[in-house]
């Protein structure tokens, strides 16, 4: 049987956007899983996988994206990144050093 | 936020004498100092900053492309500039490789979109190869510039 193609909106909340800190962290984790993962601004679709196409979709706070799954782990892997992205890309590693970019 | 409006013209350098990302980190702030961007009293500060930021994570993106940056309360608007390193620099990059283009940005704390949307836009133009190829391979301030409003004007994407 053909795996669906799984799919989540979420919304980046975080005041300062999607800057290269929480791109780099969003496609590290989305690497991390073997389903193919795709994020959707508007007409814009971009492999969740490279910190560079996830950077061209320059979301700002309250900017709405949908992420896209396919694979065996897809519904772990959604799960996973809107977690991130609801927490603000917030880790135990962030916390400890302050607000950086 | 198009090229022309962050990156400092007189800033670019096509020939960094650089074998370090320190060096060639300093040699890029010296150049905004160079071209009036910055005062002299913020240049090492500028520098560290930059520096401490590299050590969360590298911003050598792949690709042979790096994005050192940081916030800077002295700035009033973003600033930025380009060097290009035909020799190449360790950078300790996401893909292992020397970084040969580098896009350097000093951003007002207050500002986060423009930062945003200036990230948005070298991380668009680099998607293309024929640009990154053409900047990678300019000898000259001028060549750069060219290319970064021809980008601008949408010639690339």
């Amino acid at each position: 049987m053909e795996l669906p193609v799984v799919e989540k909106t979420i919304v980046i909340n975080n005041p300062q956007g999607m800057h290269m800190r929480p791109a780099e962290m969003f496609a590290q984790l989305a690497q991390s899983f073997e389903s193919e993962i795709k994020v959707i601004r508007d007409s814009l679709c971009v492999d969740a996988k490279s910190i560079m196409h996830v950077l061209t979709l320059g979301a700002s706070q309250g900017t709405v994206l949908t992420l896209q799954a396919h694979g065996v782990d897809a519904v772990e892997a959604l799960e996973a990144i809107a977690h991130l992205v609801e927490r603000d890309f917030e880790t135990d590693e962030t916390l400890s050093q302050g607000s950086s970019s | 936020m198009k090229f022309v409006d962050f990156v400092s013209r007189d800033a670019i350098r096509t020939s960094i004498d650089a074998d370090s990302k320190d060096q060639v980190i300093r040699a890029m702030v010296t150049a905004l100092l160079e071209s009036g961007k910055i005062s002299e009293e913020q240049h090492e500060s500028i520098i560290e900053a930059i520096l401490k930021r590299e050590e969360l994570g590298s911003t050598g993106i792949g690709r042979g492309v790096a994005v050192p940056h940081t916030k800077h309360p002295s700035v009033t608007e973003l600033v930025g500039t380009v060097a290009v390193s035909e020799d190449g620099v360790d950078f300790d990059s996401l893909d292992g490789e020397k970084v040969h283009l580098l896009f350097l940005l000093v951003s007002p704390p207050d500002r986060p979109g423009d930062h945003l949307r200036a990230l948005e836009n070298i991380s668009r133009q680099l998607r293309d190869e024929t640009f990154c190829r053409f900047l990678k391979q300019s000898k000259a301030p001028e060549d750069v510039w060219q290319l970064l409003e021809e980008a601008d004007n949408n010639q690339f994407v």
